[in-house]
This record gives C-alpha cells, sequence and structure tokens, in this order.
C-alpha cells in the first residue's frame, strides 16, 4: 500500500496531548489524491505512482492535462506529483485519503522553503563574519578567506559563500503524525515543515525508521 | 487566522472565570500518579496573565515554607486544569506586578477591589 498524499501548509499551533502535555503542530490540508497514473519499469523504466490532488476548474488546464486525466475519468487536477513505489497495490483510479496514515506514525514531509534571496555566508552558511572592534571597517559580515593560495589559484566549485538562499525542495524527516481527521482532509504532525503557509507539500511514511 | 487551525485547538475552559493580574486565586490541577489521579492545589497571586487564545498563560505566584517564593505559569486551556477559583481581586496599577519579588510580608500586601 502507497503512503502518499498531496496537500497544503495551513499553519502552525500547538495541541494538547491526552497526558496534558503541549505539542507544537503543523496542520497540512491533504487529499484526496487520485492516482492518475502508474509507471512501471518495463515501459517507464522505474516503478512510481502519480498521484493528483486540488481539483480545479478545468479551463485552468491545458487540453493536455486534461486529456492525460480523462483516461480514468478523473476531475481536473491542479497538481500531480510522482512517489517512487514499487509494491503500491494501487491501479488508476484509486483515491487515497489521510485515512491511510494513522495516529502515531512516523512521516517524512517535503516542501519548498520559503525563498531568502541573495544572502552572504553568515546568514547562508552561518559562518562568524569578522570582529566588531580592533579597528576593523566593514569587516563585521565578511565571508573571510574562500579558498587555498596558488596552489590550486583558484576557489572549488560547490564552495560555500554567498548566493541565493532558499527556494530549495527540503524534507523534514522523522515527524510523528498527532492528529488525523478524515471528514475534513487534515493531518498534523508535530513540529514544522518547510515552506509559507498554503505551499504544497508531499506527505510520505518515514524513510528511517 | 485560518479557521481550520482554530478548529482543532483545545476549547476554552469553562471552569476558569477572567483573570486579572492580582487575583487571589486557587488553582486545581489534575495530578496523575500512577493509574490514580488526583486534585492539587495550588493558591497565590496571578503575577501576569497572557491572553493570546489557544497559547493563553497566567502565571501564579506563592510563598512556601521558610518565605521562598514560588512561581508557577499554567496554560489556560491545558487539560490538566480541573478550574480556578478566584477568592478576590484586588487593585493593582500594573499589568505584570513583578514588583513583589522584592517584597516580603506587609509589603507584599494588594488591596483588596469590591466589585
Amino acid at each position: 500500500m502507497l503512503k502518499g498524499l498531496i496537500g497544503k501548509k495551513i499553519g502552525m499551533t500547538q495541541i494538547f496531548s491526552e497526558d496534558g502535555a503541549a505539542v507544537p503542530m503543523t496542520l497540512i490540508e491533504a487529499g484526496p489524491c487520485y492516482v492518475t497514473q502508474i509507471l512501471t519499469s518495463e515501459d517507464d523504466g522505474y516503478s512510481a505512482v502519480q498521484l493528483g490532488f486540488s481539483e480545479s476548474k478545468p479551463k485552468r488546464l491545458t487540453g493536455g492535462e486534461l486529456g492525460h486525466l480523462k483516461r480514468n475519468d478523473l476531475p481536473p487536477l491542479k497538481y500531480l506529483r510522482e512517489f517512487r513505489s514499487k509494491d503500491h497495490g494501487m491501479k488508476e483510479g484509486d483515491t487515497i485519503t489521510v485515512a491511510t496514515f494513522e495516529i502515531g506514525e512516523l512521516v517524512d514531509v517535503i516542501g519548498t522553503s520559503k525563498g531568502k534571496g541573495f544572502q552572504g555566508a553568515v546568514k547562508r552558511y552561518h559562518f562568524k563574519g569578522g570582529p566588531k572592534t580592533h579597528g576593523q571597517s566593514d569587516r563585521l559580515r565578511a565571508p573571510g578567506a574562500r579558498g587555498a593560495t596558488t596552489t590550486p589559484g583558484r576557489v572549488f566549485k560547490g564552495s560555500r559563500g554567498p548566493g541565493h538562499m532558499g527556494n530549495d525542495r527540503v524534507t523534514a524527516q522523522h515527524l510523528k503524525v498527532v492528529l488525523l481527521d478524515a471528514e475534513r482532509n487534515l493531518i498534523g504532525v508535530r513540529g514544522a515543515i518547510p515552506g509559507p503557509k498554503g505551499g504544497l507539500v508531499l506527505v510520505k511514511s518515514a524513510r528511517k525508521v | 487566522m485560518s479557521d481550520l487551525i482554530k478548529s482543532v485547538e483545545a476549547p476554552a475552559n469553562e471552569n476558569i472565570p477572567e483573570l486579572f493580574p492580582g487575583d487571589a486565586v486557587s488553582v486545581h490541577v489534575k495530578i496523575r500518579e500512577g493509574n490514580r489521579e488526583r486534585i492539587q492545589e495550588f493558591k497565590g497571586t496571578i503575577l501576569y496573565v497572557r491572553n493570546s487564545g489557544n497559547n493563553a498563560s497566567f502565571t501564579v505566584r506563592r510563598i512556601a515554607s521558610n518565605g521562598i517564593g514560588v512561581e508557577r505559569t499554567f496554560l489556560t486551556r491545558s487539560p490538566r486544569i480541573d478550574k480556578v477559583v478566584v477568592e478576590r481581586h484586588t487593585k493593582v496599577r500594573k499589568a505584570r506586578l513583578y514588583f513583589l519579588r522584592s517584597r516580603t510580608g506587609k509589603s507584599a500586601r494588594l488591596k483588596q477591589k469590591f466589585s
């Protein structure tokens, strides 16, 4: 059984567990997701399940997208995402809801982190920056040296430095499911997840147990 | 805030009246010992109240034996709070009564307010 859902981040709050402890929680509106395509290693080179989420108006989709969904008589869906899976036991046209998850289960949540724009090395990689005093000027948030000397005479590619930060695909691993509401398609996980409120997230069962 | 978030948050406890700084209160807290549950009272003066919906809290200060001050912060919507009894309101001019920490005995008294 495939355990995967596409959802929308609603926001954070805290709830109380049965013994009265306050638990930080992020609420996700997830599913219902439709199986829009099954990819197999014979036909596609890898096994995966393509899920669709968020019904929208037909005019917001291209003709190709509509035709792809029409094969299985599915409604127009805004988002399509693939989940790699071999033994999923799903067939095209199936529906997945939050009911596939259980309270206490561990999940991974994948999202796109908030974009921060072009940032310095202090914010981006937690460099120390320079000293504030002792005759310094313009050194407070400078990155310092980035490479070696005449050998190699250049900075290696991939070295840490200033640049674009955020707007990356980020996985928050090992989050506990603390709330489920099958009627309203809500799932609550303990802790924070990447991305802004309203951002698209993928919920999967945890990779590491 | 989203209505969906509000709908999953804890409802307000009906056994807690509106609290004000300076109130002399007794907080009835549920304590679990093994599988038995009992109620413990915590009596003192409210130092400050933080009203923020689901995350609301209030801090109670009491003088324990040997004149040692004990402060305890309660989450207002916690299911562990059974009820709060307000014994008296007092006349205070601050929202946060931190000055009570440096006072003991007679100078730590607050004047009762009758409504």
